[in-house]
């Protein structure tokens, strides 16, 4: 029990120091959150002028795979919340340097451990970045309610929330996976590379991952079983209410899947590299 | 002795160095090229993609498959231009500034802008220059054959299409040297590829995407009159997919006003980097 109370005081004081370290560049913070969506911008012109080539100016009742114009741009502003919530900037690269500088050692020899002590960062770093980035996300969700049919059933939206918290955790494990690579391998900087490039088109941060169906060939088949898709589309598609059903439980027990999937690599991912590391650095 | 140094051996010299950096860590060199190329091939499936859905982009604008393709390599050709020439030296500068390195820069019996602008060069985007030649002359081949109104290429269209892709790239080049002389005044410009990025975000489709509403025919003011970035892809592509005889005369002077917007571009660029390094005080010891 004291040791539980001990553990717990611990975990407080990491998250603690990261809150109040995150607070302090607030205004950077809100800048960059708006920053985030002027890409969108230029998509919502996109895809206007894209229905509107389809529908020879009128781009009323054009429909593409189920998604009219305004669910499109609805389905890429709530893409940018499930990245919000997903994306795990400096995360791989920075355990991989970690590991590559020595620095890794202080998690070994203190009564500490690395996957908890990064997992508690990224959530005070993320829960800080809500709190602030709250004001620029409800600027921009209320300029652009139109885009929206309103709020979509309570079931419908305890699905989304929780979808999301998965999709957090499962940034957060993959990445670390792929950053304890560098036990193995000390430069692990075109593999996140080729990471990155992955993520930004088959989370469906591009485009909505249905538009893939109708394609042909095993295209969709593929994407849809990469648990990449979680990271972006899922949580949006859920909210837009394009997956429902039987559909959404399956999908939802899939999420877990990953994400025990990833937490147990990690784990052992840890386990194995810790054995192969030699302590580089001073 | 010649106290003028000759720039165009400069260069040269440049040019060889960096070279010879690069090639001498050649797994690297080519993981750069396959992994920008690899990017570029992912944007280009989101494309095909989307025409897999719609004939053009735009009602009545002209931008079909093949044509927007056109424009799609002239993106490339601009980008792998400026990330080849000036993108590395320009982040070296923003650190130079911090680091108070600037002064050595500043010592050197040479132009100090000339000498932070081109004193890198950044091989490996030549991978996705190649690229955008490939992929541009598909698409005119495309567009040259296919049985209805195919474009008849001449070599005056080829030399204007050069002239301002040259255009488009000093007009960028001119906007990340703003950019970046501003860190002098801000001590450090962490967000300055982040701005480029979304700033830039705007120039890549055909600016006929903004006719819709209040705020487009805005955005597309202030883009094209403010911060002349709309017209570096558009005024060159649209030179080569959509002959400018066949169009209406203000396209004839959209095309005039880049060449002034060049020029201005240049000359404000300029006069910001000198007003830059007169407010720079050295941080090293």
């Amino acid at each position: 029990m004291a040791e539980l109370a001990a553990r717990a005081s611990t975990w407080w004081a990491i998250f603690q120091i990261n809150f109040y370290e995150k607070l302090v560049y607030r205004g950077d913070f809100m800048l960059g959150t708006l920053m985030r969506f002027l890409p969108i911008v230029t998509q919502i012109f996109l895809w206007s002028a894209i229905f509107s080539a389809r529908g020879n100016g009128n781009s009323a009742g054009e429909e593409i795979v189920g998604y009219t114009y305004y669910n499109i741009v609805a389905y890429y502003l709530l893409s940018t919340i499930s990245r919000a919530f997903s994306s795990m900037p400096g995360l791989a690269s920075g355990i991989a340097l970690q590991i590559r500088e020595g620095e890794i050692k202080k998690y070994l020899v203190q009564p500490l451990d690395l996957i908890s002590f990064f997992f508690l960062n990224r959530l005070a770093h993320k829960l800080t970045y809500y709190i602030v980035a709250a004001v620029p996300f409800a600027i921009v969700f209320f300029l652009c309610r139109g885009y929206f049919d309103g709020w979509p059933p309570t079931q419908v939206l305890c699905a989304y929330f929780f979808s999301l918290v998965l999709s957090f955790m499962l940034g957060f494990f993959m990445e670390a996976t792929i950053g304890m690579i560098g036990f193995w391998f000390l430069e692990v900087r075109s593999l996140l590379f080729v990471y990155m490039l992955f993520t930004f088109f088959l989370s469906g941060h591009m485009f909505p991952l249905d538009m893939l169906n109708e394609l042909g060939g095993p295209w969709a088949t593929i994407v849809k079983s990469l648990p990449l898709m979680y990271l972006a589309y899922f949580p949006a598609a859920v909210f837009l209410e394009k997956i429902t059903g039987a559909e959404l439980m399956w999908g939802l027990i899939v999420q877990v899947a990953w994400v025990v999937f990833f937490i147990v690599a990690s784990r052992l991912a840890f386990h194995y590299g810790v054995k192969q590391y030699s302590a580089y650095g001073g | 002795m010649n106290d003028r140094p000759s720039y165009s051996r400069v260069f040269l010299m440049f040019l060889r160095n960096s070279l010879v950096r690069d090639l001498s860590f050649r797994s690297n060199f080519w993981i750069e090229c396959v992994s920008s190329l690899s990017w570029v091939i992912m944007n280009l499936g989101f494309y095909m993609l989307i025409f897999s859905y719609t004939d053009s982009i735009g009602n009545n604008t002209g931008w079909g498959k093949w044509e927007f393709f056109v424009f799609l390599s002239t993106t490339l050709l601009v980008n792998s231009l400026v990330q080849m020439f000036f993108m590395p030296n320009i982040q070296e500068f923003s650190e130079l500034i911090r680091t108070g390195k600037l002064d050595f820069a500043l010592l050197k019996p040479i132009d100090t802008q000339f000498l932070i602008s081109f004193a890198k060069v950044n091989w490996p985007s030549t991978a996705n220059f190649l690229f955008g030649i490939l992929l541009m002359s598909i698409s005119l081949y495309q567009l040259t054959h296919r049985p209805s109104e195919p474009i008849a290429l001449t070599v005056g269209m080829v030399a204007m299409f050069a002239l301002f892709l040259v255009c488009g790239v000093a007009i960028l080049y001119s906007l990340m040297i703003v950019l970046a002389a501003s860190s002098i005044w801000l001590g450090r410009n962490t967000s300055l590829y982040d701005f480029w990025f979304y700033i830039t975000s705007f120039s890549r489709y055909p600016m006929e995407i903004y006719n819709a509403g209040t705020l487009g025919l805005t955005l597309k003011m202030i883009f094209t009159f403010v911060i002349p970035i709309l017209i570096v892809v558009n005024v060159p592509a649209r030179i080569l997919a959509q002959p400018m005889g066949v169009d209406s005369t203000d396209k004839w002077l959209l095309t005039a006003f880049m060449l002034v917007a060049t020029a201005l571009s240049l000359l404000f660029s300029r006069w910001v980097f000198k007003m830059s390094l007169k407010s720079y005080r050295s941080a090293s010891s």
